[in-house]
């Protein structure tokens, strides 16, 4: 029943790899970019405030699909940006990071101006009675404590994003949804079999995520 | 709500909010012009591109319409099927029978952990290899069934998070008038957790359409995202412009959808505080306290 997976012909722990770098290198770049984005979103400066409002509502509403089609068909086809790569996989998987940092840092400024607004205002006035600037309320006082209260959505952020990463099937990133419609497609008498493994690769994948930061986020909430 | 980060910008301030401004447009001038000389150069800017979208009705009666019209038909299947099932899985989960709330637990946590695509290929798959659905409606089948697996499963959790929220009063008042459990949850809980759920059911739809494009993209679904192929195919590879489009109607409806949410959220704050407002007893009921997430 189980002969496909020592049959040699799928490389199954490859393409879970390649899933879990996708995550982490889009996990990585979309905490940077949410950052950048709250930090406009809350900045005094109005046209930056704008600009990201806006970003966070066109990018949100757009379907990844849509976002990730796109930097493969308008992105490397059209205007022949590969990012430093020269094999299809290495460009899908290139322009799937750029794609889920483009759509998830949207939901995690979300998160994080959601953690700001729990930050009592008596933070930020202290602060800046002291005589802090913006950007020193916003990085001394403000922010480590906003990303203390916004582990949960975080970690909400990132298991979708650990779930998102299939999306990078349709540009061709060898990861694993892409090997599992391939093996639908080939071992016909094991489907109930192939999905099992496929849906237990990520749940392995997703819910220590949620368990860990769940513990953390219990952890470090700030106790008012 | 964010003003209390800054003061009210003062001379100094103001100026340096200028000097910001000039520098961030000129940072975005800088990538704008990067932009277009790029599509420029690869003519996607040429108006034989984008004017089919304006000039030929065409591509809206044969394409972009039909693809819409898939599309919506898929989610409002999917939603429609979704609801009741997630409504009796929440309320399993709620069940005071450990053989009911264990199994639909797991269900649920189960069908919430694996990706929507996974679901929609191995329903492709089961559909092609038991039963006689034919390849034409094969990928709607395929997307709609992935589509509520997963949506009733997080509609499960919306649904007991809305029952949960509600003070304990109610349903002790309702075994108190000597309603059996069943007549609890249909006449008096469910009825008041539907007003909570609302928005962020609403919300969930949004979701649904955007999952609708996997199917496109991966699964031979004819919808919208579909559509780029065939327009790009006949109009003279004008894939910027397809997409572009294609982009502009999804997030319309989004938007149309998501302001629909964020309203109807703020109608029933209104409505919940208004009688509150008559009954001095309930000045300080929960719904008192300080909203901290501000609405999108």
């Amino acid at each position: 029943m189980f002969d496909f997976l020592d049959s040699g012909q799928y490389d199954l722990l490859g393409a879970f790899w390649v899933t879990a770098q996708l995550a982490l290198y889009s996990a990585i770049g979309s905490l940077v970019w949410g950052t950048a984005l709250v930090a406009m979103r809350v900045s005094p400066v109005p046209l930056m405030r704008g600009f990201a409002t806006a970003y966070v509502n066109v990018v949100r509403n757009t379907p990844l699909t849509v976002v990730l089609v796109a930097c493969l068909l308008g992105l490397n086809q059209t205007l022949g940006v590969s990012l430093g790569a020269d094999r299809f996989e290495d460009i899908g998987f290139r322009l799937a990071v750029l794609g889920l940092v483009a759509y998830t840092g949207t939901f995690v400024c979300e998160a994080l101006r959601s953690g700001i607004n729990t930050v009592p205002p008596g933070q930020a006035e202290a602060a800046r009675a002291l005589g802090l600037s913006f950007t020193q309320v916003l990085r001394l006082v403000v922010l480590p404590q906003a990303f203390r209260a916004a582990v949960t959505p975080l970690a909400n952020v990132l298991i979708a994003l650990t779930k998102n990463t299939t999306v990078a099937a349709a540009i061709g990133a060898a990861e694993a949804s892409l090997l599992m419609k391939t093996m639908m497609e080939n071992e016909t008498d094991a489907l109930f079999t192939v999905f099992a493994v496929f849906a237990f690769g990520f749940i392995v994948l997703t819910l220590p995520t949620g368990l860990i930061l769940g513990w953390a986020a219990k952890r470090l909430a700030v106790k008012r | 709500m964010s003003s209390v980060l800054y003061d009210t910008p003062g001379p100094r301030a103001k100026r340096r909010n200028v000097v910001y401004t000039i520098a961030f447009v000129a940072v975005l001038a800088l990538v704008a012009w990067w932009v277009l000389a790029a599509l420029n150069d690869k003519h996607q800017l040429d108006a034989d591109k984008w004017s089919p979208f304006v000039t030929d009705s065409e591509v809206w009666t044969t394409y972009l319409l039909p693809g819409l019209t898939e599309t919506l038909k898929a989610a409002a299947l999917a939603i429609v099927i979704a609801l009741p099932l997630g409504a009796a899985l929440g309320i399993g989960r709620l069940s005071d029978h450990r053989w009911v709330r264990v199994p639909v637990g797991v269900l649920v946590e189960f069908f919430r952990a694996i990706p929507v695509l996974l679901l929609m290929m191995f329903a492709s798959a089961l559909y092609r290899e038991f039963t006689t659905v034919s390849s034409d409606f094969r990928p709607m089948y395929s997307v709609v069934t992935g589509l509520v697996l997963y949506n009733a499963s997080v509609i499960a959790e919306v649904v007991r998070a809305g029952v949960l929220s509600l003070p304990r009063g109610q349903g002790d008042a309702a075994v108190a008038l000597g309603m059996r459990k069943g007549q609890t949850m249909l006449y008096v809980l469910l009825p008041q957790a539907v007003t909570v759920m609302l928005p962020a059911l609403v919300s969930q739809l949004v979701v649904i359409v955007k999952d609708t494009a996997l199917g496109g993209a991966l699964l031979g679904f004819e919808d919208l995202l579909s559509q780029n192929r065939q327009i790009t195919a006949n109009y003279g590879s004008n894939t910027i412009a397809t997409l572009t489009v294609i982009a502009l109607i999804y997030i319309a409806l989004n938007f149309l959808l998501t302001t629909f949410a964020s309203r109807l959220e703020q109608r029933l704050r209104r409505g919940r505080k208004s009688p509150s407002a008559t009954l001095p007893a309930q000045a300080g009921a929960p719904e008192a306290k300080p909203e901290a997430v501000s609405g999108a």
